[in-house]
């Protein structure tokens, strides 16, 4: 059951009795229902705010899991232009992953997204986003492809995690994850991760090695899923709420934490709420730091980028409790 | 010049402690060994040749010569979520050092193989069941630095359960840290040896350990990105027993080498001495 699903229902029921009002004073015209109206679209207003004004991580976490929330395709089709590349050569063209070249606002970009599925029928397809290794093994082939023709690498984060089967261990998920991972720390051209709805472990991070770092206001990137940590640290699946709160899962954790570098915000109510509005920003942001990223020289880029890498996690040394390191 | 008896002398001898007393009874075939006999034999059973989990401390004692520099020996894991789920963080990391006798759950330093001058890593599953977190991560990065700085090959024996839960996405973040830095190696084109050990799974099988030019396996060890109940629940049937070992990845294709421990340091030493030009020197700059 998903939290904010539960909590919209009194705002959709409001929404309906506002528009069946509406539509009452549209064929009465002699009668007045517009005291009414403002009433109860007051209503509507404050209570949109008590349930969206300050979002816990638990919430957050029902919210990029909504199944209204867009997906990578939402942003994708807002680019100028933009082709699909297929399959990774070797094996078979996994649905779970959207790979292409395409330009945003004029910049030709490669893209690499994991993308879930809008209704069922496209979640069986897609997978529900989480990726075998051949969609790895696709998102290597694009990478190389990227830094052959320079182009920059734009990538949307949307999974619960890597799929956790047999043909996926029997394909080696491991190492398509780990030289995804490898390839994206060295790769020669500009990467441009955004995280849309759930990071989910190192699934999500196969694509999420990046020079900056973009999340929507309420999605998450974690080392696991709460209800997963909840079960092994806990040994409690009703903890999940708790280890929702102490993972730091959220957008202002991890920007605090030195790991993600935008936030982009969201309308009221979440992204799908307003998917337009969700798109143009995020598409603004991501044209913005892919011109201060085109600014920097190549080597002082790959500089950099180890840098931020090199310098995640601090430790303290026995001896002489010193504190180093910066998070 | 420290020998590694010395070494080791250092730290607290590290042995299985979870099942502690003179006896062990081997998962393998059930026989009852002498903790002793089982030490003197790389802690392999002698009747059916089962590989019990090794503390990091033994097996360095086990492939290097004569002396070992620990690199960064004295770093502590701080808490960056100041973590706490049944217990806090830092009652956790206290009470695996009480019971496991090491520091962390990576050694890592410099010494000769057979001749040849390596860096070597080897992790602790007894130590937070060899999760990586900031200073297992640090250590890893080190020692790929380091190795290319000195112009040495780099072997890593890997036990682990994956990223550390109780860093979050700081531990996760570990796998892009090992991965640039091991970059250095790869550029300075030294062989990099990744032993994979029982268990070796999540955060550090889908980073550094899959990315190693040669990949050897221990007999039966389990290596595989999801844990293998995760999996059950998920396609809700029961995986057939060889699932994930190291004869599934031979099979499948993902290992180089199965490889015995006795013959672990040798096979090392064969591989390292024709992926290096020069004979067990290391490479001219
Ligand atoms: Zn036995």
């Amino acid at each position: 059951m998903n939290v904010i699903v539960e909590r919209e229902k009194g705002l959709l029921e409001l929404e309906q009795r506002i528009g069946d009002l509406k539509a009452l004073s549209e064929q009465h015209p002699e009668a007045s229902f517009a005291a009414e109206i403002r009433a109860l679209e007051e209503k509507y207003a404050s209570l949109q705010r008590e349930i969206f004004g300050n979002l816990t991580a638990w919430q957050k976490v029902h919210m990029a899991r909504h199944p209204m929330r867009p997906r990578a395709t939402a942003f994708i089709a807002a680019l100028d232009e933009f082709v699909e590349l297929h399959g990774d050569r070797a094996f078979r063209d996994d649905p779970a992953v959207i790979g292409g070249i395409g330009r945003l606002e004029g910049r030709r970009i490669l893209v690499l997204a994991q993308q879930k599925g809008r209704d069922t029928k496209e979640n069986v397809r897609r997978n529900f986003g989480m990726v075998h290794p051949e969609g790895y093994r696709k998102g290597l082939r694009l990478m190389r492809l990227a830094e052959k023709f320079s182009l920059p690498i734009v990538t949307y984060i949307d999974t619960s995690g890597a799929d956790p089967g047999i043909g996926a261990e029997e394909r080696g998920q491991s190492e398509a994850i780990a030289q995804c991972i490898l390839q994206l720390t060295r790769v020669r051209v500009p990467v441009l991760a955004a995280v849309i709805g759930e990071g989910g472990s190192g699934g999500a991070l196969a694509f999420g090695v990046a020079d900056r770092i973009i999340m929507l206001e309420h999605s998450i990137f974690s080392i696991a899923s709460p209800e997963g940590c909840a079960a092994i640290l806990w040994k409690d699946a009703g903890k999940a709420e708790e280890a929702a709160t102490r993972l730091k899962l959220t957008g202002s954790d991890l920007k605090g934490l030195g790991i993600v570098d935008h936030i982009v915000a969201e309308p009221l109510g979440g992204a799908h709420r307003d998917v337009d509005a969700t798109v143009t920003s995020l598409l603004r942001e991501q044209a913005s730091s892919l011109d201060a990223l085109a600014m920097l020289p190549l080597e002082r880029l790959l500089q950099e980028r180890y840098a931020k890498y090199r310098r995640i996690g601090s430790w303290q040394s026995q001896s002489d409790r010193m504190v180093r390191g910066a998070t | 010049m420290p020998s590694v008896a010395d070494w080791l002398r250092g730290r607290k001898r590290q042995i299985e402690r979870r099942e502690p007393g003179l006896w062990v009874k081997c998962p393998g075939c059930s026989e009852t060994l002498y903790r002793k006999d089982l030490e003197l034999n790389l802690l392999v059973c002698g009747r059916c040749g089962h590989h019990f989990r090794m503390p990091a401390a033994d097996r360095i004692v086990s492939l290097i010569d004569g002396e070992f520099h620990e690199i960064a020996a004295d770093l502590e894991p701080r808490d960056p979520l100041q973590w706490t789920d049944v217990k806090t963080y830092p009652q956790k990391l206290a009470a695996d050092r009480e019971k496991s006798g090491a520091v962390e759950a990576v050694i890592a330093g410099f010494g000769s193989m057979g001749g040849i001058e390596i860096g070597l890593a080897v992790m602790d599953f007894f130590f937070r069941g060899g999760t990586m977190g900031a200073v297992v991560g640090e250590k890893i990065a080190l020692l790929f630095e380091e190795s290319a700085r000195r112009r040495v090959p780099a072997i890593v024996c890997t036990a682990s359960g994956g990223a550390r839960m109780e860093e979050g996405l700081v531990a996760l973040m570990q796998m892009a840290k090992t991965s640039a830095a091991l970059t250095r190696l790869q550029d300075a084109r030294l062989p990099y040896i990744c032993v994979l050990t029982d268990p070796t799974t999540g955060g550090v099988s889908a980073s550094f350990a899959f990315d190693a030019d040669v990949i050897v396996a221990e007999p039966k060890a389990v290596v595989g990105f999801a844990g293998r109940r995760v999996i059950e629940q998920t396609i809700r049937q029961r995986l057939p027993d060889d699932f994930q070992t190291a004869e599934f990845l031979i099979e499948h294709g993902h290992v180089d080498l199965i490889v015995d421990r006795h013959q672990l340091k040798a096979q090392l030493v064969q591989v390292l001495s024709m992926l290096l030009p020069g004979t067990g020197a290391g490479v001219p700059a």
